[in-house]
């Protein structure tokens, strides 16, 4: 039942969505962005459980990296204040270095492994940092809708 | 493709934002809709500091030393740099949840909720999570749909729920937030440096040539203001509080509770506050949206300038699900045709106006706590 998709461009085109879920923010450790690594049972049917627990987990590495105290973010801090904070107009701080390296990592994911298992993961900074968006698609060109899958009373589309 | 004549749009995500803030120069200047006291905030900076260059600096300079005048307009272009940063960043407001995850929460609550026998008052909206050993509770704000993170509040001047919120100052004409609350405590250490040395100077100078003191009088009110409203928030840091906690009392004593998020170690505070990570604007103000104006074309696709975007368009102006919130009446809450009643009062916008304290009301007013926080701050 599983339906294949070879690019997030051939899957956007033939795929309608059917549902998202939604991965809820883990506030256990403080107001540090981490998000919970509980499998949604959605996904049961999509997706290995060890694959999408490394996902989230690698994420979590990730941003654990970005707000992480320490030398760097101090170095940094200081000599952004000596300059008024003038020196960010033109330099990018190391939050958002590590930004785009989560979102390089979210497309590599997203095309080795979501996309061909029918679903795509958004950036959490779309969202807010809320959570993490994962849309579960349907073939269009498949007869019968997956079991399980549309149960929500609005599955908006595009 | 249609032979319509299709013209596109291009707008910015700022102009569709919901929420009551202004933005200025193509959505780079985010602040609160009343400005009138932040340029008098200016006003006042820039007058005193132009009278103390314009008369007491010539003296200064030649009498005891040039670089008298040179700190001072060091210090004072620092005070001005951090005014504008506070003003005119982004607190760190949280978006509003679009109509999917607005409706999967829904569902969740419901799911939790179970039940509810008609006539009778569902219980409220709250999610109790641990952190660090202690119980918070997260409170689900009804404008933005969303249940808040620990520490965020929803300021009802901005109508928006903004992260690690301390409180909105009229003086920067702004929230003071997770991401400007740094900007917020070095102009107001700046400030209470530049009042302190020109406080000193001018009594050097009415010594030195026995002039008139009036300047000196005005220096001195200014100068218990601003160094008392520095000495509070030092206090608040040291102890790793928001000005909002300290206002509600969250985190007193009472009952065994204690700060979570303190590190209990007043260095170790100060520097996760002064020192943390810089974090990025998660509203994304200056996203290029593509809107079509006319024809039943193709959809319309917008470009994201953050990496591989979602497949939405621009909705953030969005018709959330039809939800009863706490200040619906009774008898509309099943009637589902019934508009979402908006959960801000009339009075709530004009900071000065005393209010009475709200009930437990889920999206808290804290205009009734900028007027003691005002108090606090500034008793000109």
């Amino acid at each position: 039942m599983a339906t294949e998709f070879h690019t997030l461009q051939e899957m956007q085109h033939s795929a309608s969505l059917a549902t998202k879920v939604f991965i809820q923010r883990d506030y256990s450790e403080g107001t540090v962005c981490k998000f919970q690594t509980k499998f949604p049972s959605e996904l049961d049917s999509r997706v290995e459980r060890t694959l999408f627990e490394d996902t989230v987990k690698t994420l979590n590495n990730f941003y654990a990296e970005a707000e992480k105290i320490g030398g760097q973010s101090y170095l940094e801090g200081c000599m952004a204040c000596a300059t008024a904070y003038v020196i960010f107009l033109c330099m990018e701080t190391r939050y958002e270095k590590v930004l785009k390296k989560i979102s390089r990592y979210i497309l590599e994911q997203n095309e080795k492994i979501y996309a061909p298992r029918g679903l795509l993961i958004t950036d959490p900074i779309e969202r807010g940092m809320r959570v993490i968006e994962i849309s579960i698609f349907e073939d269009r060109s498949s007869s019968g809708s997956s079991s399980g899958s549309s149960s929500t009373s609005s599955s908006s589309g595009r | 493709m249609s032979a319509v004549m299709v013209t596109r749009k291009v707008t910015r995500k700022w102009e569709k934002l919901p929420g009551k803030n202004t933005f200025c120069c193509d959505g780079r200047v985010m602040m609160a809709r009343q400005k009138g006291v932040f340029y008098l905030t200016l006003f006042l900076i820039l007058g005193t500091c132009s009278l103390f260059f314009a008369f007491e600096c010539p003296y200064l300079a030649v009498h005891l030393s040039p670089a008298i005048p040179v700190f001072a307009i060091l210090l004072f272009l620092f005070v001005i740099a951090m005014l504008l940063r506070t003003s005119f960043s982004d607190p760190g407001v949280l978006p509003r949840a679009l109509p999917d995850e607005a409706t999967f929460i829904e569902m969740e609550i419901e799911a939790a909720n179970g039940n509810v026998p008609t006539g009778q008052r569902p219980p409220p909206r709250i999610r109790n999570v641990q952190i660090n050993g202690q119980i918070v509770k997260l409170k689900y704000c009804y404008t933005c749909k969303i249940f808040r993170p620990p520490r965020a509040s929803h300021c009802s001047i901005c109508d928006n729920c903004v992260d690690r919120f301390d409180h909105h100052c009229p003086w920067v004409g702004n929230c003071v937030g997770k991401r400007n609350y740094r900007y917020f405590y070095l102009f107001t250490l700046s400030l209470s440096l530049l009042t302190i040395y020109i406080f000193t100077f001018d009594i050097v100078h009415v010594v030195l040539r026995s002039v008139d003191s009036g300047f000196v009088l005005v220096c001195f009110f200014t100068l218990w203001s601003v160094v008392g409203l520095t000495g509070f928030h030092t206090y608040l840091i040291s102890l790793n509080q928001t000005t909002n906690e300290d206002i509600k009392g969250s985190w007193s004593g009472k009952n065994r509770v204690q700060n979570p998020y303190s590190h209990r170690n007043f260095g170790k505070n100060c520097c996760e506050v002064l020192c943390g990570p810089v974090y990025p604007s998660v509203l994304n103000q200056r996203e290029l949206l593509q809107e079509e104006a006319a024809g039943p074309a193709a959809p319309a696709a917008p470009e994201t300038s953050a990496g591989a975007g979602g497949p939405e368009s621009s909705t953030t102006k969005t018709t959330a699900p039809l939800i009863p919130n706490e200040h619906t009446p009774e008898d509309a809450r099943p009637s589902i045709a019934a508009p979402p009643a908006r959960s801000s009062s009339p009075g709530e916008e004009k900071p000065p106006a005393p209010q009475d304290p709200a009930s437990s009301s889920s999206s808290s007013s804290p205009s009734r706590e900028t007027d003691p926080a005002q108090a606090k701050e500034k008793t000109q």
